[in-house]
């Protein structure tokens, strides 16, 4: 009971996010609309998309991208539309170009750089058991003399 | 080599803290500007005086002017006003856009702390301002005599920005015009 409390307190803030109500001609538009302002950042905060944030200017893009799916823009044009604005920040995920190669590139590189240093690892691993090996065997050999066993020598 | 490969964290931490070093002198929330070097966006809107007759980008072409994006809900316009003033008795020639405002409002601070725009756009609904990417007033364009955007300053242009960033530019602008 009281973790179903807890829950639906979780939920109440989607409840609140979800108050404005757009309309649309076409309901197609919605998951499009809800898309778009889920992947489009807020220009004045820094850590929020445009569904999320209640600034005015969030309030102002949402609008303007409801009229331009309302016009049949494409989300490419519409993602066009803003970047000519307010530059490459407003794009939650940004194009591939030379500024964003790096951190597109970096989980490839990482993997690769894994790759690589596991491989070194492996190579360096095997000798040292054999050297491991080795050592027992003369620790064996001096138990034995010690011992003074002659049969069962290794 | 070995030893060497012994150092290649240490090299990688150095280099890391190098990047973080040099990201904490740049402000996150200035976003760059992609109209410098363009023209400023056509527009047809009202004017903060009189809702007839609408005024345009045309009305301010030929001339070296400052866009200066402000309200009167906007804090930071308060502390910038008097150095506005400032360069309006210089000279300087200011075209306001009053953003997302009221009329009535608009007005009584003009005559209250007095104007120094040579005239205001009435933009209500904030849509120069989106074709501008304005996310915060105040800020301030510095546009040429062929109505490209030279200068894009977000926040207050107070002295030591305009003589960092505008003056110069400002200066060789007028006096390429003559």
């Amino acid at each position: 009971m009281r973790l179903a409390a807890l829950l639906a307190l979780c939920f109440s803030a989607l409840v609140f996010a979800g108050a404005e109500v757009v309309e649309f001609s076409d309901e197609s538009l919605r998951s499009r609309y809800q898309d778009l302002v889920e992947e489009l950042r807020c220009p004045k905060c820094q850590n929020q998309n445009l569904a999320d944030s209640n600034s005015p200017i969030s309030k102002d893009l949402r609008r303007e991208i409801q009229r331009m799916l309302e016009e049949k823009m494409s989300d490419r044009e519409i993602k066009d539309y803003l970047k000519s604005r307010y530059s490459e920040f407003i794009l939650y995920r940004p194009e591939v170009n030379k500024n964003t190669w790096l951190l597109w590139g970096s989980p490839v590189l990482v993997v690769l750089l894994g790759g690589l240093i596991l491989a070194r690892l492996r190579r360096q691993a095997k000798p040292m058991v054999a050297k491991g090996r080795d050592t027992m065997a003369n620790d064996q050999r001096r138990l034995n003399a010690m011992l003074g066993d002659e049969d069962n020598r290794p | 080599m070995n030893r060497l490969a012994l150092f290649v964290p240490l090299a990688l931490f150095a280099g890391l803290s190098l990047v973080l070093l040099l990201g904490l002198d740049k402000d996150p929330t200035e976003l760059p500007s992609v109209l410098v070097g363009q023209p400023f966006p056509a527009f047809n809107l009202p004017s903060l005086m009189a809702e007839q007759p609408f005024v345009t980008e045309q009305d301010f072409k030929g001339d070296v002017v400052l866009v200066n994006v402000w309200a009167t809900w906007c804090f930071a316009c308060r502390v910038e006003h008097p150095m506005l003033n400032e360069l309006s008795a210089q000279g300087v020639k200011i075209i306001g856009l009053n953003y997302k405002d009221q009329r009535a409002e608009a007005q009584a601070w003009l005559a209250e702390r007095g104007n120094p725009y040579r005239f205001n756009i009435f933009d209500a609904q904030g849509q120069l301002g989106i074709d501008l990417g304005v996310y915060g007033a105040p800020e301030t364009f510095l546009v040429d005599a062929s109505g490209i955007v030279r200068h894009r300053r977000v926040g207050v242009v107070d002295e030591r920005v305009w003589n960092t960033e505008f003056r110069a530019l400002y200066e060789q602008l007028i006096g390429s015009e003559q």
